[in-house]
């Protein structure tokens, strides 16, 4: 798509894109050209020079044990949180979407956690779940149940879960409300006047017409899960017990930071560059094929 | 206030070339309308004339200045467009002294200018305005002012009415018209809609197909198409175009058919058209009768009545008669004449030939 | 009839009751929190803990806000509020003026720009962590507020946004304001800035929750606790070995990191459902 009309001259438009591209160039394509060319590298013991492997650092990390469960952590952490998030925010959105009057105060009361950092989000329920001073633990105890997410993995894992997911169910409350009430009331009216019960009409009818937003909700919290959770996971379980909730992000940081591995951490880089454009190729075209309706 | 010229004016965009060369000479005070169906390229040469597209080769004068390579602000020009383009932010009265602003005309006269135009265009009621909160007429006086207010050379126009319904579109047509005659400026209108070309026009532009197929006053334009695509395009209903051979031998009809065998522009492959208009057929008696059809269809309008029939080898031919006329019934046999003078002869080519 | 009608209201209070329980639960750590910022640490260390809010509010929030654990939280609040304000002008300054320029002008690798910008999408700060941290150590922008604020500065998606909001306005405008005689500049400031008024502040919401929510960077970037910002500070209150947290300054603090960006989601709803919704499409 393109104006009719434009503006002669050519300085004026460097010039105006000129911070854009300054700042993008400095932070992002310098960085991740460095993280490319790290990536070939070890640097010795003593960080004096480093030694050219090539792929070297990418082969390790593929056969590491430690990785590749990093791997499949990211794949249940993020499966877990989208599909807990997605699926509270549709029932609440299609409670609200039910009623007419004060549905505005139930959106106002259910949208704020939005704006809860994840970090926030990470210490509100480690406070409530603390193995030692906890409300919520205290009282799993107290019907028999030992609270302790640093020592069980499981535990662990569950608690970052449930964290991330409520930061995000009202992003995933908004879009599935706003996608409902686009859906045209005489299509329902329709299928009511043909006899069709609420769930019946919600299942033949109202998810149908829902799917454009349900997978583009999909999409964005899979990255959301990736990508943006790195506060939840720092607060709460520092990526433990035994790396149990070290997703990909988190071990970038790790290995890079606290092991000063930067080879590793820069080949770590490069292959979620290869997962973020990935997601995004898939993003783009969901957006190609929402142009199209 | 100023003339304008085109002399061999071109268009293309990447390789392709829409606008084939236009010659015209505007005199001062003459309100032209360019018509012509979409894409006929109409718009483009207003625009190359506005300075809103660059003139591919050619050149255009405003008052005896090549302006090709001069922005529009600096023509001396001012333009209302389809849609209008008020600034949806602005008041009415911000809107029309804009220009004004820019061109850092003094505070107390943008004032004055601005009120004399909003009284003449009955606005001053509105001047608070946002544009959202005005209606489609009023918008469209708001669009009118804003050009009216620069006191510009050169009006020039681009489907101005053609988001109005029928009813006001008249009644602006009939202020467009007024207006122009009071303020004695030189004005280019692009049109679709050729009534609208007919009523407003000193001389109007026909343009087909990126080229002016004919420049002249509506009644020349009327009575004496250059072409078949003229003829077809100006006058509603359109021009009938008859194939040679459904004129019958004999008859009145070798007066005719002798004219056009001997015009040497008919002559070889080139099969002629013979076009009548609806208003010069009239319905007759079968002995008098040039052609004849079945009545396929009639439209009773009131004042006047079309009569479409269908003639022998499937040709459809419309009458135009009086509403006081008696219409045949469908299925009826029908017999038609009409006066040689009143026939134009195309070629193959769509180009008339003298007959 | 009067059955179904039974049955409907029936049905009304039943999903109100689910609203309301989905609002309970969804708030209930927050109230927890705030209830953890208004007793003792002592009430806090002998679990379980009191449920209702206790009378130390403003001695718990003075003591976060005036002394802090690391860093006195008025001050974190601060750093937060000029990154967070930094970050979101930031965005929209820069990317509204390459917006602009992508849109209106034609001029030599326009589309190398605009592919450039795009794939800025697929690099979250997160991924490219290491190396950008070095490329912010070697200009000196460790403790900084620059740092803070310029590496996260660039943004496709909102000039994404600003592209999307320049193509529906109407061509027509521009050649009006050409006609009037306003050069590029002139017409930006006058016709497009004022009717992007909306995207804007809808944008401004989104950045600067954003902004202020922002955790990883500040994390490697400031290691002075007076350049902490608050949301990270929470983070490094706690002690590091086995000693008690002091829970009811670090609840206090977890409000306070909490109350800005909820305030501003909250006041400016529409603007917000509004970017929310629009900036991802």
């Amino acid at each position: 798509m393109d104006k009719r009309v434009t503006f002669g001259g050519w300085t004026l438009p460097y010039l105006l894109l000129l911070p854009q591209v300054a700042v993008t160039a400095v932070f992002f394509f310098w960085p991740a050209a460095q993280a490319i060319y790290q990536s070939a590298f070890i640097p010795d013991p003593f960080g004096l020079k480093a030694l050219f492997v090539g792929f070297g650092n990418f082969s390790f990390l593929l056969t590491d044990p430690f990785y590749l469960a990093s791997f499949k952590t990211t794949a249940v952490f993020s499966g877990l949180v989208t599909i807990v998030s997605m699926a509270l925010a549709l029932w609440l959105a299609i409670m609200a979407d039910r009623i007419i009057k004060g549905s505005g105060a139930y959106r106002t009361l259910l949208i704020w956690p939005y704006a809860v950092a994840p970090a926030v989000a990470g210490v509100l329920w480690l406070f409530m779940f603390s193995p030692n001073v906890g409300l919520v633990s205290w009282y799993l105890g107290v019907l028999g149940y030992d609270w302790n997410h640093v020592l069980n993995p499981n535990e662990a894992m569950g608690l970052v879960v449930v964290a991330s997911s409520w930061s995000r169910i009202s992003y995933n409350f908004l879009f599935f409300l706003a996608g409902l009430q686009a859906i045209p009331k005489s299509v329902i009216e329709a299928a009511a006047i043909d006899g069709a019960h609420f769930w019946r009409r919600f299942w033949t009818i109202v998810f149908p017409l829902l799917s454009p937003v349900t997978f583009f909700l999909l999409v964005v919290n899979v990255v959301y899960a990736f990508f943006e959770t790195f506060g939840v996971i720092h607060t709460i379980t520092s990526g433990g017990p035994q790396q149990a909730t070290t997703i990909l992000v988190y071990k970038v940081y790790s290995d890079g930071f606290v092991g000063q591995d930067l080879g590793s951490s820069a080949a770590q880089s490069v292959i979620l560059l290869l997962v973020v454009g990935a997601l995004t190729v898939i993003q783009f075209r969901y957006i190609e094929r929402r142009v199209h309706y | 206030m100023a003339t304008i010229s085109l002399k061999s004016v071109r268009k293309s965009f990447a390789r392709t070339e829409v606008i084939h060369g236009v010659d015209i000479d505007i005199e001062d005070r003459e309100f032209i309308v360019i018509v012509g169906p979409s894409g006929c390229g109409k718009s483009t040469l207003l625009r190359m004339v506005a300075g809103l597209e660059t003139v591919t080769s050619g050149d255009v004068h405003i008052d005896g200045k090549r302006v090709n390579d001069m922005e529009p602000m600096d023509r001396n020009i001012a333009m209302v467009f389809q849609n209008y383009a008020l600034y949806p932010h602005m008041s009415v009265f911000d809107n029309m002294a804009y220009g004004l602003k820019i061109a850092r005309t003094p505070k107390p006269e943008i004032e004055e200018r601005v009120r004399a135009t909003a009284k003449l265009l009955e606005l001053e009621p509105f001047l608070a305005r946002k544009p959202r909160q005005l209606s489609g007429g009023q918008r469209q006086r708001v669009a009118m002012g804003r050009a009216i207010v620069r006191r510009p050379a050169v009006f020039l126009f681009d489907e101005p009415l053609s988001n109005l319904d029928a009813k006001l579109r008249v009644q602006m047509r009939l202020e467009i018209k007024a207006l122009q005659r009071q303020l004695g400026v030189t004005s280019l209108y692009v049109t679709h809609d050729q009534v609208e070309a007919m009523t407003l026009a000193d001389r109007m532009i026909v343009m087909n197909a990126g080229e002016a197929d004919q420049v002249g006053t509506p009644m020349e334009v009327y009575k004496d198409p250059r072409t078949a695509f003229v003829a077809g395009f100006i006058g509603s209903p359109p021009m009938n175009f008859l194939p040679a051979t459904t004129f019958a031998p004999g008859g009145g009809n070798d007066g005719l058919l002798k004219g056009l065998t001997a015009n040497p522009a008919a002559a070889g492959n080139n099969r002629p058209t013979i076009g009548i208009r609806p208003e010069h057929l009239r319905l007759c008696d079968g002995a008098d009768g040039r052609l004849s059809g079945t009545l396929q269809y009639s439209e009773i309008l009131g004042a006047e009545s079309l009569i479409h029939l269908v003639l022998g080898d499937g040709v459809m031919l419309t009458v135009r008669q009086s509403g006081n006329a008696a219409v045949p019934e469908v299925g009826e046999k029908c017999h038609v004449t009409f006066d040689d003078a009143d026939v134009c002869f195309f070629d193959s080519d769509g180009k008339r030939i003298a007959g | 009839m009067s059955g179904m009608v039974e049955k409907r209201a029936a049905g009304l209070w039943l999903t109100h009751a689910g609203l309301i329980l989905g609002v309970a639960v969804i708030g209930f750590p927050i109230y927890l929190a705030f209830v953890a910022s208004t007793v003792t640490q002592g009430d806090i260390i002998r679990p379980p803990m009191p449920v209702l809010p206790g009378g130390h509010f403003i001695e718990n929030y003075r003591e976060a806000l005036v002394s802090g654990i690391n860093a006195p939280v008025w001050r974190m609040l601060v750093n937060s509020m000029i990154m967070a304000m930094g970050i979101a002008l930031g965005k929209i300054v820069i990317s509204i003026l390459s917006a602009f320029a992508i849109v209106y002008f034609r001029f030599p690798l326009r589309h190398v720009f605009f592919w450039l910008i795009f794939l800025t999408l697929m690099l979250p700060v997160e991924v490219r962590i290491v190396p950008t941290y070095e490329v912010a150590a070697n200009f000196g922008l460790l403790n900084s507020y620059s740092g803070l604020i310029l590496p996260l500065i660039a943004s496709a998606t909102a000039t994404f946004l600003f592209r999307q909001f320049f193509l529906t306005v109407p061509d027509e405008l521009a050649e009006a304001a050409r006609v009037d005689g306003a050069r590029p500049m002139r017409f930006f400031i006058d016709i497009l800035l004022p009717m992007s008024r909306t995207n804007i502040a809808a944008l401004f919401v989104i950045l600067f929750i954003y902004g202020w929510n922002q955790y990883l960077w500040p994390l490697l970037i400031t290691t002075d606790p007076e350049m902490n910002t608050i949301v990270m500070g929470i983070k490094q209150m706690f002690p590091s070995g086995d000693d008690f947290a002091n829970w009811p300054v670090i609840m206090a603090t977890a409000i306070l990191a909490t109350l800005p960006p909820v305030l501003v989601v909250i006041a400016m709803q529409r603007l917000f459902v509004k970017g929310l919704i629009e900036s991802e499409k």
